[in-house]
């Protein structure tokens, strides 16, 4: 039996694989030639999407970048039972230099099988974790977690154990699991590729947190723009339920867990925890001020848990695999693996699941191949669109939280988005700034008011209009949005601003940014005389 | 019946199916935007009474979000990724493109109402950038040429 694996995964969809799909069944057909199409997850090469797999015994292999032009040749190798002579023969995919690389732990089924299948999850070592945590007490589950080093992957970097004992330690009648899948990062799609390919383990990752905390009910915050992950995660549930492994006496442990999916509804702030928070609850995603903090006083003031999707998901693997193996993984404060994502102008973009330490510029010019333009790499952007902007010097940064911290920059959820020599980093800064009075929720001045002026200052700049007086008041102004902003949205939005400033001088008029700096140096004599 | 008494007939019945469920407002307002393609004034007040809620909470929230909009749009939405992922790739430049070749800025619909052209931010294909979603479906790698050959298969669709 030959079976077929085209994914349904969007971005594999946005390159044409449900077309690829059709035909193949249809060619298929018509030669006769007898096939089982499984439209599977992505593998997260997505360059070479849409990648298609062909089994056949024991063997599978894979064709990248497969068109219609591809089908028919295709079908005839699958007849003749040798896909080696395909011109778009690629091998087995995990023999691949991209995939070899990796360390997945998280994204070790991503792929290999349709996403909702539940049997396939478990064959594939699918709800071990929660079937250990289920013999565990709950402070027990909670110490694996602590042990095994985990931090948040949603941005802040939170260890996830201590989140959980302070939600374990709250007593509270009805205690709330909600995972943040709003991923609005620009640069990132690792919570939605595991959504899409994966569903399970989220909701295994979701489960061991309920029973830890003792929590009964679990929301899935997800944004409005993934309407394939809704999908694939409402049949996974309703699965789950069927099987025992979601609602009431969980695989007869006695314990209750229930599950629903909520859609954001188009608002970048929402994925900031309290934001979030406020939305779920049918209000205004207007950010709450700390104390209290959501572990205590959370969703309709109850103790919740706010993780994002990859801290869940590697929840199974801790539990599953034990706390020592995942902080086996890693260097530092910084343990286990980090999903990154590689994005922009990048000749091989896609997942890349490695443990911490190795350096920026091994990851973008060795595994993800330099630019896809073919010029020069000049800027790259990690962490999303409150992450700072990396020149060349900055590049053999290893990935890991402190090192990037200690360089005013932020590994955040693992997005790296790559610029070639064409950037104008002024335009680059002007976007943060626009985009950041676009999407504040509104209640600080410094974030609302302050990325409106922002946005006049550098338009001067970029005029030529006194520019040494609005270089330094955006350096003013970023000051006020640094320390006037009661959250990361104002908080953080200089931090690319200024790496632009400091880092590409000369888009800013460089002669005169001397001038601009030698002003704010003496108006901070002034201040301090 | 006219039409807009059947659109809230409708409103009134999602919000009775729904109004139990813990914080069911976004929930309500994704359920009549799926059904009516926008959320119309006149649902505010059966929001408000089935939620036992001010008509100003239930509009405050409505204008917080970008997927609530208070009127229908274009027969097709086309949106377009304004974000670092796809400006790395060219999105710019596309959307100097989109605007001249459709006649309309970001956030218009065009004379005819056959489209409206929406900003997004991310779509989550970054790694195969420039993004435009046409009526929710994703497209990769979009440049001009590209561009212009969904617009035509649209109208080839549409007639
Ligand atoms: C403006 C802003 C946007 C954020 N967006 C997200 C997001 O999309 N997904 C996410 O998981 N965390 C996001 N965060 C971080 C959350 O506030 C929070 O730290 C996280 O969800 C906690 O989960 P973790 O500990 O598992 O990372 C955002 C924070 C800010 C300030
Ligand atoms: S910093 Fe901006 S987004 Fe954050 S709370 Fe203040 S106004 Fe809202
Ligand atoms: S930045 Fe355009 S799809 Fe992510």
């Amino acid at each position: 039996m030959t079976k077929v694996f085209i994914p349904q995964d969007m971005v594999a969809v946005a390159c044409g694989a449900d077309e690829l799909a059709a035909q193949v069944q249809q060619q298929a057909n018509e030669s006769g030639v007898e096939i089982t199409l499984v439209r599977n997850g992505s593998r997260g090469l997505l360059w070479l999407e849409p990648l298609v797999e062909v089994e056949q015994g024991d063997q599978r292999v894979s064709l990248g970048q497969v068109d219609a032009d591809d089908v028919s040749s295709l079908i005839r190798a699958i007849a003749d039972g040798d896909l080696s002579q395909h011109p778009k023969f690629l091998g087995d995919i995990e023999q691949h230099d991209y995939f070899k690389c990796q360390q997945r732990l998280t994204f070790k089924r991503a792929g290999l099988a349709d996403p909702v299948c539940l049997e396939s999850y478990r064959a594939n070592g699918g709800y071990a974790g929660l079937t250990r945590a289920l013999a565990m007490s709950p402070q027990e589950i909670v110490d694996e977690v602590k042990e095994s080093g985990l931090r948040g992957r949603g941005g802040a970097a939170f260890p996830t154990g201590i989140k959980w004992q302070t939600v374990l330690d709250t007593a509270g009648e009805q205690k709330y699991i909600t995972c943040n899948a709003d991923e609005g990062d620009s640069g990132t799609f690792a919570d939605r590729l595991l959504m899409e390919a994966d569903p399970y383990q989220l909701i295994e990752g979701m489960t061991i947190a309920g029973v830890a905390v003792g929590a009964t009910e679990g929301f899935i915050y997800l944004r409005s723009e993934y309407p394939l992950a809704h999908r694939l995660l409402d049949i996974a549930i309703e699965r789950a339920q069927n099987q025992g492994w979601l609602g009431k006496d969980i695989q007869g442990s006695g314990h209750d867990f229930q599950l629903e999916v909520r859609l954001g509804a188009g608002a970048y702030i929402c994925g900031e925890e309290t934001s979030m928070l406020e939305s779920l609850e049918g209000k205004r995603g207007m950010v709450r001020s700390k104390p209290p903090l959501p572990a205590i006083e959370g969703f309709l003031a109850s103790p919740t848990v706010v993780n994002n999707v990859l801290t869940l998901a590697a929840v199974t693997t801790v539990l599953a695999e034990g706390a020592e193996h995942y902080q086996n993984f890693g260097m530092g404060r910084s343990r286990g693996t980090m999903p990154m994502q590689l994005a922009g102008n990048i000749k091989h973009g896609g997942l890349v699941e490695l443990a911490f330490g190795m350096s920026l510029r091994e990851l973008v010019d060795n595994i993800g191949g330099g630019t896809a333009s073919g010029r020069p790499v000049r800027a790259i952007q990690v962490g999303g669109p409150l992450g700072a902007y990396l020149p060349e010097s900055q590049w053999d940064t290893p990935l890991d939280y402190e090192s990037f911290a200690a360089i005013q920059a932020m590994l955040g959820h693992g997005g790296v988005v790559v610029f070639d020599d064409s950037v104008d980093m002024s335009l680059q800064a002007r976007f943060a700034m626009e985009f950041c009075a676009e999407e504040s929720c509104g209640k600080c001045t410094p974030c609302r008011i302050g990325s409106v002026r922002g946005v006049e200052v550098i338009d001067r700049i970029r005029s030529g209009t006194e520019r040494a007086n609005n270089l330094s008041l955006l350096h003013d102004l970023c000051d006020t949005m640094e320390y006037g902003s009661l959250c990361a949205m104002g908080g953080m939005t200089p931090f690319p601003v200024r790496s632009a400033v400091s880092h590409f001088p000369e888009d800013f008029g460089a002669e005169n940014l001397a001038a601009g700096e030698q002003q704010v140096k003496s108006s901070a004599e002034e201040v301090t005389h | 019946m006219s039409e807009d008494t059947k659109q809230l007939q409708q409103v009134e019945a999602i919000v009775q199916q729904m109004h139990g469920r813990k914080g069911a407002l976004l929930p309500i307002l994704h359920a009549i935007k799926d059904a009516l393609g926008c959320v119309p004034p006149a649902a505010v007040p059966i929001i408000a009474k089935g939620l036992n809620l001010s008509r100003a909470e239930v509009h405050g929230v409505i204008s917080f979000y970008h997927d609530f909009k208070t009127e229908p749009g274009g027969e097709n939405l086309v949106q377009l990724c304004r974000a670092e992922a796809c400006q790395a790739m060219g999105a710019r430049e596309l959307e100097t493109h989109v605007e001249s070749s459709l006649g309309i800025g970001i956030g218009e619909t065009t004379a005819d109402g056959k489209i409206s052209l929406e900003p997004v931010y991310c779509l989550g294909n970054c790694a195969c950038s420039p993004s435009v979603a046409i009526n929710q479906k994703v497209y990769a790698r979009v440049d001009a040429a590209r561009f212009d050959e969904l617009i035509a298969e649209l109208g080839r669709a549409a007639s």
